[in-house]
């Protein structure tokens, strides 16, 4: 669906970004993770057909969007980090002007707009002057101009900036809802909602690509491959951190003194053993207070890539 | 229907959803009115009324100017400010069809306004007589005097990230349009003539005032009209190289 070979922007001297190359099946899901001022929003952009690249080449659906920008434009929804939106004018009124400029026949106008006002928890608000709106609903506004033409890619640029946290759930609903019938691009600072939607990741540094891959596959680069697990035990049992550590498929056990009657382990394994390890406190006759997969893996990855410019 | 009217007609709805439009009608038909009362129909007691309706002319021009600048402000550099212009940029439209569109929305709500005056020369007909021929000679040009004032409008407006800026912008290539005339005056053969040729009123204007057609002159306010759409156009196509 996408191929990017090369490529480059400058603005003047400053390289926005550097030699890019990646690619993304049809159906795929991606995610697009980076630093303020990474290039993210450049590289969306160009995908966009808004910008010209300085070199390399970027094909969408086979096409050059240097040369056929018209034809990219057809095919690709758009939802930039602050929704294009006109606030004079009804949520109707609004979503049947981005579908006629989208080329949308004029039967099927009301029919599509119905589909994505559906798909966006719009339909409450048909008639509703987008001025008058919550942050949350303009955000779904700006989703349902990106998808009311059906386009076979999605670009979406920090989709849930801005939102409250019932908002961004309700975002994260909504982009999952649109997996399958579209190939999603997503830009994001928020890691869960990246780590949760998305098949693969690219994360972009400095204008370059430091990293591409599942998160499973980066974790693995990065040497934190596996299953993170943590534990959390009351008091400060002695050698528990060697015994986990000798548990088959653990490749790595340490423990910290979270306060002074609790310990925290963060264990890392090659398989999922929270069984194994909820056995062997049991035995060590330590009270266990929690087990969890740990959360901070992605963020962990992250901040590696993007601190030390790691693998690819 | 094309990319250009949907967005002429979307532009249009703009004008009369907010209160911007409205203002500025209001306002260039109450100064107009004011004019027509003072300069035109005041004064003097035993004017004709052709010269009447020549001093009409005179006042509508400059208003017309002016609610050009105004109008057209907003018509790319609110979309800049408010980020609207990737729904444009992102939709399979050509950067003509923005241009176009945008313009003749603006043309459109122009030309309802400067018809809105049109019962001040009826008016004449309360104490004198009335050559619709004069009539309809002023208002082509006015209009085409707006024509050409609403693209440099664009023009400033494509080129500006503000409204208040595009004002600026366009308000100074206005003036500077204008008073090109006053070097004519100054200077000798044949660099005069280019000065003259130039003005974007003190040459081409007066002539319509009095009611007379010249082809010259329609030419002169057309073609100012296609070379500032011209570069608006070019100056958002190189927008993408930035």
């Amino acid at each position: 669906m996408i191929e990017v070979d090369k490529l480059s922007k400058y603005f003047g001297e400053r390289a926005a970004i550097r030699d890019l190359s990646f690619s993304i099946t049809k159906g795929e899901v991606v995610g697009f993770l980076g630093l303020n001022g990474a290039g993210k929003t450049t590289t969306l952009r160009i995908l966009g057909c808004l910008l010209l690249p300085t070199s390399g080449t970027v094909r969408v659906d086979g096409l050059e969007v240097t040369q056929n920008p018209y034809e990219i434009r057809r095919r690709i929804g758009f939802l930039p980090d602050v929704p294009p939106l006109y606030p004079e004018m009804t949520v109707a009124s609004y979503l049947t002007f981005a579908a006629r400029l989208r080329q949308v026949p004029a039967r099927e106008t009301a029919a599509r707009i119905a589909e994505a006002e559906e798909k966006t928890a719009l339909r409450e608000v048909h008639g509703e002057v987008i001025s008058e709106l919550s942050h949350g609903y303009r955000q779904r506004v700006g989703l349902a101009q990106a998808i009311v033409h059906k386009p076979a890619l999605l670009i979406l640029d920090e989709p849930s900036a801005g939102l409250d946290p019932a908002q961004i759930v309700e975002m994260r609903n909504l982009l999952h809802g649109l997996r399958g019938e579209h190939t999603v691009l997503i830009s994001s600072h928020f890691l869960t909602e990246i780590s949760q939607t998305c098949d693969r990741l690219l994360v972009i540094h400095n204008g370059e690509l430091v990293g591409q891959g599942s998160e499973g596959e980066l974790a693995t680069a990065m040497g934190q491959g596996g299953n993170a697990i943590e534990v959390e035990v009351r008091g400060q049992p002695a050698d528990l951190a060697e015994r986990l550590a000798k548990l088959p498929a653990v490749s790595k056990a340490h423990g910290r003194a979270t306060s002074e009657d609790t310990t925290v382990f963060e264990i890392t394994a090659s398989a999922d053993i929270r069984a194994e390890v909820a056995r062997l406190l049991v035995s060590a006759g330590c009270d266990l207070l929690r087990l969890t997969r740990s959360e901070s893996r992605l963020e962990s990855i992250f901040m590696n890539l993007t601190q030390a410019g790691g693998p690819q | 229907m094309t990319a250009t009217w949907l967005i002429a007609r979307r532009e249009l709805g703009a004008y009369l959803r907010t209160m911007s439009g409205y203002v500025i009608a209001a306002v260039v038909l109450f100064v107009d009115g004011i004019l027509f009362n003072v300069r035109a129909l005041g004064g003097q007691q035993d004017r004709l009324s052709t010269e009447v309706l020549s001093q009409f002319f005179e006042n509508s021009s400059g208003l017309v100017m002016a609610a050009s600048v105004f109008l057209s402000m907003r018509l790319l550099a609110e979309e800049r400010q408010n980020g609207s212009m990737v729904l444009l940029a992102s939709s399979p439209v050509r950067e003509r069809d923005i241009v176009l569109g945008k313009f003749l929305s603006a043309f459109i709500f122009l030309t309802l306004i400067t018809l809105a005056g049109l019962f001040m020369p009826m008016l004449i007909l309360v104490n004198g007589k009335l050559s619709f021929g004069h009539v309809a000679a002023g208002y082509l040009g006015l209009l085409l005097l707006g024509s050409a004032a609403l693209a440099i409008g664009t023009l400033g407006s494509t080129l500006a990230r503000s409204q208040l800026l595009a004002a600026i912008i366009s308000g100074c290539m206005v003036v500077c349009m204008i008073v090109v005339w006053m070097l004519g005056t100054v200077t000798e053969r044949p660099l005069n003539d280019v000065f003259f040729a130039l003005a974007l009123w003190g040459r081409h204007f007066p002539p319509f005032q009095a009611g007379i057609i010249h082809l010259r002159d329609v030419v002169y306010y057309l073609a100012v009209t296609y070379f500032a759409l011209f570069v608006s156009i070019r100056v958002l196509e190189a927008r993408r190289w930035r």
